[in-house]
């Protein structure tokens, strides 16, 4: 049998709104394989790992706080992916906004006032761009590759906090754990609601969204996103630097991805350690793609991505199955997201072996 | 054995896999696709290797399933981006995350097991030299595979018809299918070996390197490997040559550590990574160099006219 790929007259409307769906669908099939061959009931399974976080309020909560770096970092790398910049260094971006946030509370912890928080966030934001644009300024300048310079940066950013936060950071009364000290009332990101943990970072995430969806979509600046990303030379006719937009989309990413790593550290964690993420700045490339690079998609697969992290640990407790599974099911989404986006732009015919022999007769 | 051997031999053991990786993934980009898939691949080879190593007791065995392990992974990048012409980057990134989880979820049951080493091939008569003969001729077999891709490589893109094809589809895949060569299935080809090389370079890890499985145990290796093909600016020797200087910036960085020279262990461990952009840059400092050589299709999906 032989796939045939016909290009559609422009793109298929339909499929644009059915293929994340597909791709959820045969992420589920294929995960229902996984656990056949695990010797796990599937239906349990895939119960424990997709409903089951969903029907209590606490696990709700856990929920948002898990999708808020997720939006935030993903909204952010919509913006890069569109101009044709591959930004894929969000995760050092996150880690050194994390890090230059919490300067305020670790190293000025005698210092406690209301101005720390939005002090720190501005910090964390200023840190994530400033990481950011190391990559941007050498891809503008120098044209050097920026998959390869972000993703470098990654593990030096992770190194850094690991020397952090075990060296000059570590907290004196801490019993020698490599961590810093806690923060300070004033450096804790307040919960939206008393009765539930979600702190404001999730509040940021749909304000981002929202605003970047706006200026996407309405303002001349979203176009001239899309004109770069479509073709540099063409953006160039129409008068716009490909240059600056290196900068511009590098630098909201990194912004945003910083914003991201404080909000999670000063309203999750509450203080620095050697680990602060479970791979968000990752994870968020697929929530990029499944939100089809559309910051209100963005939402909603954001949210989609956090249950697969809630899933994973609720299935390691409820059928005794390794936490690894979860970046499983990531990686397998991202595998059919990308896969169901070619039926938007081309028509599939499968032609079997009969059919062959009857076109060449 | 001395120091200097001793030093010279750990060079070449950390220079291997990013050889053989980035030789594989030469052949890729030679061929015109960019898959960004390499760590994914060699975390799925090394993790295959350790496994099979474990169950059947041979280590020659695992060598053979982290490559076939490669190369299977490969096909699945294949069919998203050749068949079904899926954006490569963001499919090479797929695969990279997909490789980890997987290799995770594998790898789970062999953490902490005692690994097999695979065991080194003494070459007889040439062994015996002075000197160079325990570092180049007591080597284990993936050393003298990665060697021997080096030259095949060298030797097929530039002197043989099928090289000339490769490359021709690289630079212009268009012209190339008007010509009538098989742009796609070539492809598939180049995607194969890759995959192929970069899984016998995850085996390298698992059971030469460190013989043992830990978690993302290839530590960007993958990346670095990417990295040195563009360092290479796609020349198989010149890969061959920033492979031994990335093995001897690693080893180095291991040895300060051991000396304690009062730098932090994490300012070390981070030399590596600084280096492969200090390295990037400098290439790009000469422009017209990767201009030259940069296979022109290079990133972009073909499909073909009907």
């Amino acid at each position: 049998m032989r796939i045939e790929l016909k290009k559609r007259e422009g793109l298929s409307a339909l499929f644009s709104i059915l293929s994340p769906f597909i791709a959820l669908g045969l992420t589920l099939i294929a995960g229902v394989i996984l656990f056949l061959v695990l010797g796990k009931d599937p239906v349990k399974a895939l119960y424990s790992f997709f409903i089951e976080p969903l029907t209590e309020v606490w696990s709700l909560h856990e929920l948002a706080i898990k999708a808020a770096p997720l939006i935030l970092i993903a909204v952010g790398l919509s913006v890069c992916y569109r101009s044709n910049n591959w930004n894929i260094g969000a995760e050092g971006q996150f880690i050194i906004g994390a890090m230059a946030g919490s300067i305020v509370p670790v190293v000025f912890h005698g210092w406690q006032s209301p101005l720390v928080l939005p002090l720190m966030l501005v910090f964390g934001m200023i840190g994530g761009a400033a990481y950011a644009a190391i990559p941007a300024f050498l891809k503008a300048r120098l044209n050097t590759n920026e998959i390869l310079t972000s993703l470098m940066l990654v593990y030096v950013a992770q190194l850094l906090l690991d020397w952090t936060v075990r060296g000059p950071w570590r907290n004196p009364e801490g019993f020698n754990f490599p961590e810093t000290r806690n923060f300070h009332d004033y450096a804790v990101l307040p919960r939206i609601i008393e009765t539930g943990k979600t702190h404001w970072g999730f509040a940021f995430a749909l304000i981002a969204a929202v605003v970047l969806w706006f200026i996407m979509r309405r303002t001349l600046k979203g176009f001239e996103i899309s004109v770069l990303g479509e073709s540099a030379r063409a953006g160039r006719f129409a008068g716009f630097s490909d240059k600056k937009m290196v900068y511009f989309a590098f630098i909201v990413s990194g912004a945003l991805a910083g914003l991201a790593g404080i909000s999670e550290v000063s309203g999750a964690i509450g203080q620095l350690r050697p680990t602060i993420s479970p791979g968000y700045g990752f994870t968020a490339i697929i929530v990029a793609f499944l939100g089809r690079l559309n910051p209100l998609g963005i939402v909603a697969a954001g949210l989609i991505l956090a249950l697969t992290y809630l899933g994973g640990e609720a299935a390691q407790i409820s059928i005794g199955i390794t936490d690894k599974v979860t970046r499983l099911f990531q990686g397998l989404l991202l595998f059919f997201v990308l896969g169901c986006d070619t039926l938007i732009h081309y028509r599939i015919r499968f032609i079997t072996g009969a059919a062959q022999k009857g076109s060449a007769a | 054995m001395d120091m200097t051997q001793a030093i010279i031999l750990t060079i070449m053991t950390a220079a291997t896999p990013l050889l053989l990786a980035a030789i594989g993934e030469l052949v890729v980009e030679r061929s015109g696709v960019l898959n960004l898939g390499v760590e994914g691949m060699m975390i799925m080879g090394a993790v295959a290797a350790f496994a099979v190593a474990q169950i059947t007791g041979s280590a020659g065995l695992g060598a053979i399933s982290g490559l076939i392990a490669g190369l299977l992974f490969s096909l699945l990048f294949g069919f998203l981006t050749l068949t079904l012409v899926a954006n490569q980057v963001a499919t090479g990134l797929a695969l990279t995350i997909l490789g980890l989880g997987l290799s995770g979820m594998i790898g789970e049951a062999f953490i902490g097991l005692p690994g097999l080493k695979l065991a080194a091939i003494e070459i007889p008569a040439l062994s015996q030299i002075p000197f160079i003969g325990p570092i180049l001729f007591k080597q284990d077999p993936i050393f003298y595979v990665s060697i021997l891709a080096v030259i095949g490589v060298n030797w097929f893109l530039f002197k043989s018809r099928a090289g000339l094809r490769l490359r021709a589809i690289g630079d212009n895949h268009s012209s190339a299918h008007a010509l009538g060569v098989k742009v796609v299935r070539t492809r598939y080809l180049a995607v194969m070996f890759g995959g192929a090389c970069a899984g016998l370079a995850g085996a390298h890890l698992s059971l030469v390197y460190t013989p043992q499985w830990v978690e993302n145990m290839t530590a960007g290796r993958g990346w670095i490997a990417l990295a040195l093909v563009v360092f290479a600016s796609w020349r198989p020797t010149r890969v061959l040559a920033g492979a031994y200087l990335f093995g001897a910036v690693s080893i180095g960085q291991l040895h300060a550590q051991a000396l304690g020279l009062g730098i932090p262990s994490q300012f070390l461990s981070a030399l590596p990574y600084l280096a492969t952009i200090a390295v990037l840059i400098i290439i790009s400092l000469n422009r017209r160099m990767t201009l030259i050589n940069t296979p022109a299709s290079l990133g972009k999906s073909f499909v073909p006219e009907r």
